[in-house]
């Protein structure tokens, strides 16, 4: 089976609201960075093409379509679409080159979240029979499970508030965050509550903005010459729509998705986890069984910035980095989508 | 427990999203110039294919056209069919012309309706020029143009169509 290579990576800066720009217009930047990276025109020089987005989040049937006005698809290029983040976009390139199906693949996310309400253009993805017509949105459902770990001693309100000032303090060096600063523990629980037990803090700001990655096998990156890093495992696990039935307080698909990315088979240095609220990331880190020798979210992580649809695979680009620029040697990238953390993704990246 | 169940064939959950929608910083530019009576189209670095209306990408080349080129309100007839059947909701009353027109300095046609003319003599490469609305109607639509009408110009052949220069078609 072919080795997977990751050579470039690049997202925007998480904007609270990207303005007049439209989808395309949001894209094209990250491509022409990534394009650069490798030394590439456009993406006639890659063998498949695929992106991550919502059509929700637009309110347009077929919007993800748009995209390809950023890719130069003359002449018609291999292109494929997923619903989803673009970390499962990924997932579906590394099939493609594993299969022997393409040599090297182009992967983006994107969305200009901000011209809906999130949390209520979420909940109509829910369950259409029984959850729809309710209107719950995704942060009344993450307060639901935020209570659970609060009621069963899980987690704590300050355990809560210690993972928010963490990651504004990262944030500190991440240029693209949209929140980063020195807050105590002490000042962020004396903040009001939001949706009770979370604060607003608790809760990942909604970013609109792209992000895009270039992956190949690794002969590929040697004939390219540029620095890459391996994605060694790469699995996903999604457990049922009914929130009853699950067991919010932990995240079983995790820990499946990270046994069968092969991530207990070394030391972690790094992760990178899509927590869009605080407790999720005590529940994901525990689901991972990360420990002292681990460092978690050293960008800041989802709470400083989220940019929907394009997250996940920034989380996989943020390791990326660190080992192609910060001397780590093995790290983990985790992904999310649906309500309280349903569906998950896991990848493991070594250095070459 | 033989009670007949009525059977459930549907259920009603209406749902209503509201969205600000945007068109982009390209559109936007090109609309505010519409509105001001203006045709702008936009160039691409690479490809030199001129867009109107244009959308920020040449999705030939996938990079931005910032270059932006001001077009006469001239253009050709690419393509046409004449609707001979009531469309609901068009407030337009049947038969009329729905023509695929090039403006003269574009590469790529845009829809617009054609007047003023003999249906039965609407034809390819075809010679048609603007009828706007009065100004104080203008707005950021494409209707500020009520219609094409054709122009008393001899008709430019299929290969040349999609290929004139801002300043005309010669003959």
């Amino acid at each position: 089976m072919q080795e997977v290579a990751i050579v470039a990576f690049s997202q925007s800066d998480c904007l609270a609201r990207a303005g007049a720009a439209n989808e395309v217009e949001l894209i094209m930047p990250q491509l022409q960075a990534v394009f650069g990276q490798v030394g590439l025109n456009n993406a006639q020089d890659v063998d498949f093409v695929c992106s991550g987005s919502c059509d929700y989040l637009q309110g347009a049937a077929f919007a993800f379509v748009s995209g390809v006005d950023a890719l130069g698809a003359v002449p018609p290029i291999k292109e494929s679409h997923v619903e989803m983040d673009a970390a499962w976009a990924l997932y579906e390139a590394i099939l493609k080159i594993r299969m022997g199906h393409a040599e090297s693949a182009l992967i983006y996310g994107f969305a200009k979240s901000s011209s809906g309400e999130l949390p209520i253009v979420l909940s109509q993805q829910l369950d259409p029979y029984y959850l729809a017509p309710l209107w719950v949105d995704s942060v009344s459902l993450a307060a639901m499970q935020a209570r659970l770990l609060l009621e069963q001693g899980l987690a704590s309100e300050r355990d809560m508030a210690e993972v928010v000032a963490r990651s504004r303090r990262n944030a500190l060096a991440n240029p693209h965050a949209r929140l980063s600063g020195k807050l105590s523990v002490e000042e962020l629980l004396a903040q009001e509550m939001f949706v009770a037990p979370l604060r607003k803090a608790d809760c990942a700001p909604v970013a609109d903005g792209a992000a895009a990655m270039i992956i190949c096998t690794a002969a590929k990156a040697r004939e390219w010459g540029v620095p890459y890093a391996l994605l060694s495992g790469i699995d996903h696990r999604i457990e049922t729509h009914n929130l009853g039935m699950r067991d919010l307080t932990d995240s079983v698909s995790t820990r499946l998705a990270a046994e069968g990315a092969g991530l207990a088979g070394g030391v972690v240095e790094v992760a990178e986890l899509y927590a869009p609220f605080s407790h999720q990331e005590i529940i994901l880190s525990r689901a991972l069984g990360l420990g002292e020798e681990t460092v978690i979210n050293p960008s800041g992580g989802v709470l400083a910035g989220n940019l929907m649809m394009a997250s996940g695979l920034s989380r996989v680009g943020e390791v990326f980095r660190r080992i192609v620029d910060g001397g780590v040697s093995r790290g983990v990238a985790h992904a999310t989508s649906g309500p309280c953390l349903q569906h998950n993704l896991v990848a493991v990246l070594e250095s070459a | 427990m033989t009670d007949e169940q009525e059977m459930i064939s549907a259920i009603e959950c209406p749902s209503y999203l509201q969205y600000h929608f945007t068109a982009g910083s390209a559109p936007a530019r090109f609309l505010t110039r519409l509105k001001q009576g203006v045709l702008t189209g936009q160039r691409c670095p690479r490809c030199s294919n001129v867009y109107i209306p244009p959308r920020g990408s040449c999705p030939a080349c996938g990079v931005p056209t910032e270059d932006e080129v001001v077009l006469p309100d001239k253009a050709t007839v690419q393509s046409f069919t004449v609707v001979a059947i009531p469309i609901p909701n068009n407030p337009i009353k049947p038969p009329f012309v729905v023509a695929n027109l090039v403006l003269d300095g574009a590469n790529i046609s845009f829809i617009h309706l054609m007047s003023e003319c003999d249906n039965s003599q609407v034809h390819i490469g075809q010679r048609v020029q603007a009828v706007w609305k009065p100004e104080q109607e203008w707005t950021y639509a494409m209707d500020n143009i009520r219609y094409f009408r054709p122009l008393d110009e001899p008709d430019v052949p299929v290969e040349k169509i999609g290929s004139l220069p801002v300043t005309g078609w010669e003959g």
